[in-house]
């Protein structure tokens, strides 16, 4: 202590997180990196060794377990706890370490490790701190609740979204976040796996402080030295974990939780709440139980299901390389919902894009509705007009040469495109990329104007763009493989997700939605209600039902692309949806479709009573199944892991069963393929079945046997 | 120009929020009405030194943002207040309170009223239109020209320099909403005098509009035409500042363009084109009636007689102030700027663009078409 006397406080912070340490110290495991300072505070940094993000695999906890023990040889005045990363604390555990997990003995084993490590670390004699910038989340909010003080950079993204891989916390947090803080936060937390910022985090009291990273040394010294004032919520803590307040907490929250996901589907939050509930009293008891009841989660289906689809998620967004490519300005062509929509999303991501049309009002709306989104969505003024200043309305097309991405987002007309195209392949910068957001018309057809046709891509958005997270590239005859490479670049640099698809009628996802909006139809000309069909389709795990789905598109929309994509030419759409758009009722944006709407929300709409029909169900599932299957055999994608990552992040396709061909390959698989065949039986018109069941249940090889 | 509190230098806002980048200077000119042409005609002059060869220049205005302040009484109060110790002196102080120190002092009144010769600018017209005979009808009839003739240009589309503007509510500017094409003399003479009542003749039909707006402009050197491939409008050629007495700041464009004329060797007819800033009609005729009157060109211009007649047909074509607005940083800017596009139009070389400052100024520029 007399060391830390004789020096200002600053002096040693200064800067050198790779200077040198001010005492020699002992050699490191990997992973982890430490100095000890002038005042024998040990500052123990997280770099996880070939990764660009730290989470916490089980080599990385055990590195620190050696850490530890060498500490004890040497204890230090205080223990400082922070990352090397730059973007940030911890992401949260090592996802893929997760996968295949099939033996809950095994699980529990490994999560009881982790626990020991954990609390040996709250357990230090001396006091620690967690230096948190960027995303702490899940496992990384663990352990730094494990420390003795969290102070957060303003940056940092605090949360615990375990529930949404469907499982829990599982390295104590459960228990040590119903303890810190209010038990009601804490659990709404867990349950929602929201994320907060710093300041809401030292709201609640889940961070002691919040400052900038400039001052993160002068922070850590003082609460090591000093301690931190701290903001305890003892009353409600006490009270909260009651038994009877846990009981009736409990059921409430049970009650919440059931409105939005259901048991056998989603079974996490349940079981977070059946652990709270019943063990919530003892922490060390709780501690137990929580690893026995993610061991439980983890190795069932739900879970492994929501955790392949994060990774399929993953590998979709490595597709993408936005790193080996300088993209700075778009120019997107079309200020109509989706071209706005597009540049205001390009826009929000940091680019600077420019916005063409050919008059000012049609600018416009497009320009108040991106600044209605920055509002909400940046808050911080600056923020908002540094955004609303990134994005600039040309009606002159003076972007054009300028921009390193061009979309047109003109009318589907192949003569309005082929016009446009010509116009502007003159003016392009080198290197340029052509995107078309065409949802309807060849890419050969376009093509067949320029000059260069290999830089013409199709960059396929979803509506509502700020919503999807899918964007497939697609390829046409003429694409180079360059250009598909930099549409995937481009996808990443504005936070979607790549998928390449070839070029086919509607691509993968219209094409795979387009037979169970029209199934759908067909339902309600049977005389089935709206309310009944839309219900089987969320019973089946849909986010939306497909009537009201529909009705999000655009009705014209859907008989457009429903002719796009049907196999023959003298397919007739059913009556109900062709009287629809005659009428003018086009769904969510004329005020009436299959619905009636009042601001956007439908008006009127009936749970459906009673027990959902399986038969509606088969119907509304079985043809988009197909058209997967046939998707599969065209190769329209690269495999079946595409698509099913294509059909969850495009339609929001169950997530919880892992994707449309995963779930085919599962036990289902074989009675669907019958249900099915029964189907067709009594109408093979109506319920094809594509050739390429078989192969795609991978029944192929016993077949042949 | 006026800028507001939190953006001191505006030049280096907008030069950021453009994207021009941050190593690149930028600076805010002040000289009341001319600080537009002020800012383009530093550049040109930048750009002549060496010292710069590409320089974006303008101004911009937002009158409808000018503050409006606590009268020195309530500030006095105010600073006491803040100043006293003890609950007691607090109390004290705060007995002191009068409702008469809530009278708000409007900045935009302030900033058009000159503090030397305590005349508003609506009233140095006055004097102008007095000095020459100015009738009522004669700047009734230039404002009524003024309106029609920038419907005309916005009709037939001449105003291609205009740039629309758009809101965060979803609604778009393409032209100068001050325009009234269906003004008539009826409807001018009825209005009442605004600054000299009941007897003036200076009323806010045959005055500039108030309002807000900004006008930009590049200037480039040789080289840098070449290395960025601009393709430029015209040439400014020669410029001038001027000053006389403040309370016939009105004549500030007689007094800058005079010496450019004769420096170059040329007579009013030797323009083809002419902006003179409509601060006022009675200030626009006062200018004309300057150079007809021997008298005022031996006394105060130091010719041997009058200089001519300006010819209105080559006087501010498209309109002025009086029917597109003045946003006082920006007007210098967009008679420069419109003057150029005017003799790309007319097919003319020659063209001045001149403007009255408030305090007693004038600047001109002559311009040639490229």
């Amino acid at each position: 202590m007399t060391e830390a006397k004789t020096q200002s406080p600053a002096k040693p912070a200064a800067k050198k997180p790779k200077g040198k340490p001010a005492r020699p110290t002992v050699a490191m495991p990997r992973h982890w990196h430490g100095e000890r300072d002038a005042r024998n505070v040990h500052w123990l940094s997280l770099d996880k060794s070939n990764s660009g993000t730290n989470t916490l695999s089980q080599d990385v906890l055990a590195a620190l377990d050696v850490v530890l023990d060498e500490l004890d040889a040497d204890p230090p005045a205080g223990l400082i706890i922070r990352s090397a990363k730059p973007n940030g604390f911890i992401a949260g555990a090592d996802i893929s370490e997760f996968e295949d997990l099939t033996d809950p003995d095994r699980v529990v084993e490994l999560v009881r490790r982790g626990h020991a490590i954990l609390d040996r670390l709250e357990g230090l004699s001396y006091p620690t701190v967690a230096l948190v910038h960027g995303f702490c989340l899940g496992g990384g909010l663990e352990l730094a609740l494990a420390c003795t003080y969290r102070i957060a950079s303003d940056d940092a993204r605090i949360g615990l979204p375990e529930v949404r891989l469907g499982i829990h916390p599982g390295l104590g947090g459960t228990a040590r976040l119903t303890r810190l803080i209010s038990p009601v936060s804490a659990m709404g937390l867990m349950l929602t796996g929201r994320s907060l910022r710093a300041r809401a985090a030292r709201g609640l009291g889940i961070v002691d402080a919040v400052t900038q990273p400039r001052h993160f040394k002068r922070a850590a010294h003082t609460a090591i030295s000093d301690g931190l004032k701290r903001r305890r919520r003892r009353v409600s803590v006490t009270l909260g974990n009651l038994t009877p307040a846990r009981w009736l907490l409990g059921m409430i929250m049970r009650r919440q939780v059931a409105s939005k996901a259901r048991p056998d589907h989603y079974p996490a939050p349940f079981a977070l709440i059946d652990l709270w509930q019943r063990h919530g009293a003892f922490r060390s008891r709780m501690m137990h139980r929580e690893a026995e009841s993610i061991a439980r989660l983890i190795t069932g289906e739900t879970a492994q299901n929501l955790i392949r689809v994060f990774l399929l998620g993953e590998e979709l967004k490595a597709l993408g390389k936005a790193e080996d490519h300088d993209i700075r300005h778009i120019h997107v062509i079309g200020a109509g919902t989706m071209g706005g929509d597009i540049a205001a999303w390009c826009a929000m991501q940091g680019l600077r894009v420019t916005l063409q049309d050919r008059e000012a009002k049609y600018i416009a709306p497009a320009m108040g509705r991106a600044a209605k989104y920055f509002k909400r969505r940046l808050r911080e003024p600056a923020k908002v007009r540094a955004a609303l200043d990134r994005l600039i309305p040309d009606l002159a097309g003076a972007g054009v040469p300028l921009a390193d991405v061009v979309i047109e987002a003109v009318p589907e007309q192949l003569e309005i495109k082929q016009t446009l195209l010509r116009a502007i392949e003159p003016k392009l910068k080198r290197g340029a990329l052509i995107g078309t957001n065409t949802s309807s018309i060849p890419l050969e057809q376009l093509a067949e104007v320029l000059k260069r046709p290999e830089r013409l891509i199709g960059l396929h958005f979803f509506n509502p763009v700020a919503q999807m997270p899918l964007l497939e590239i697609v390829r046409g005859d003429n694409s180079a493989p360059e250009a598909m490479a930099f549409g995937q670049a481009f996808a990443r640099k504005i936070d979607k997700m790549p998928l390449p698809v070839n070029s086919a009628p509607g691509f993968l996802v219209n094409r795979v939605l387009t037979p169970y909006l029209l199934e759908a139809v067909s339902l309600l000309q049977d005389g089935r209600s709206p309310e009944a069909i839309d219900g089987a389709a969320l019973d089946f795990g849909m986010p939306m039902g497909p009537l009201e789905l529909a009705d999000a598109v655009g009705l014209d929309i859907c008989l457009h692309v429903g002719q796009i994509v049907s196999p023959t030419p003298d397919w007739q759409p059913p009556e109900a949806l062709t009287k629809l758009v005659e009428q003018g009722h086009l769904g969510r944006k004329t005020g009436r479709g299959f619905y009636r709407y009042k601001n956007g929300k439908p008006v009127g709409k009936k749970r459906a009573a009673g027990r959902p029909d399986p038969t509606i169900q088969n119907r509304l599932m079985l043809p988009l199944l197909n058209a997967c299957v046939a998707c599969l055999r065209e190769g329209l994608v690269a495999s079946a892991d595409h698509l099913d990552a294509g059909l969850i992040y495009g339609t929001g396709f169950a997530p919880f069963r892992g994707g449309p061909i995963h779930y085919l390959r599962s036990d289902a698989g074989r009675s669907l393929l019958a249900t099915l065949e029964d189907l067709a039986k009594s109408d093979p018109a109506r319920y094809p079945i594509d050739p390429g069941w078989k192969a795609a249940l991978g029944l192929q090889q016993s077949d042949e046997t | 120009m006026s800028p507001r509190a939190d953006e001191v230098n505006p030049a280096r806002i907008a030069a950021l929020r453009l994207g021009c980048g941050e190593g690149v200077p930028a600076w805010t000119v002040q000289r009341n009405c001319a600080s537009g042409m002020q800012s383009v005609e530093t550049a040109a002059r930048s750009i002549a030194d060496g010292r710069a060869d590409l320089i974006l220049a303008g101004g911009s205005e937002a009158l409808s943002h000018s503050p409006i302040l606590f009268n020195d009484r309530m500030v006095g109060w105010l600073a006491d207040l803040n100043s006293a110790r003890s609950l007691w002196a607090k109390l004290g102080v705060a007995a002191g309170f009068r409702p008469g120190m809530l009278a708000p002092v409007i900045g935009l009144i302030k900033g058009l009223t000159d503090p030397v010769v305590a005349l508003n600018m609506g009233q140095t017209a006055e004097v102008l239109a007095h000095k020459f005979d100015i009738g009522r009808e004669e700047m009734d009839a230039l404002a009524l020209e003024s309106h029609q003739r920038t419907a005309q240009a916005q009709e037939s589309g001449d105003l291609t320099e205009i740039e629309p503007i758009f809101d965060t509510r979803g609604g778009y500017y393409e032209q100068d909403d001050g325009v009234r094409p269906n003004n008539t003399m009826e409807a001018l003479g009825k209005l009442r005098p605004a600054f000299e009542r009941p007897f003036g003749t200076v009323t806010p039909g045959n005055s500039s509009q108030i309002t807000d707006g900004a006008a930009w402009l590049i200037l480039a050197s040789e080289d840098a035409l070449k290395r960025h491939r601009l393709k430029p409008l015209g040439r400014i050629v020669d410029s001038e500042w001027a000053a006389l007495d403040p309370a016939q700041m009105g004549l500030g464009p007689v007094h800058a363009a005079t010496p450019i004329l004769q420096r170059n060797d040329l007579a009013l007819d030797d323009v083809d084109a002419w902006e003179i800033n409509e601060a006022f009609a009675a200030q626009v005729l006062a200018c004309i009636a300057a150079w007809q009157d021997p008298e005022y060109c031996r006394e105060n211009l130091g010719l041997k007689d009058a200089l001519g007649t300006l010819d209105r047909a080559r006087l501010n074509l498209d309109g002025g102030a009086i029917s597109v607005g003045h946003p006082v940083g920006s007007s210098g800017a967009r008679i420069t700027l419109h003057l150029l596009h005017v003799l790309r139009r007319k097919r003319a070389k020659r063209g001045i663009a001149a403007i009255c400052i408030g305090g007693g100024q004038g600047g001109a520029l002559l311009l040639e078409a490229a």
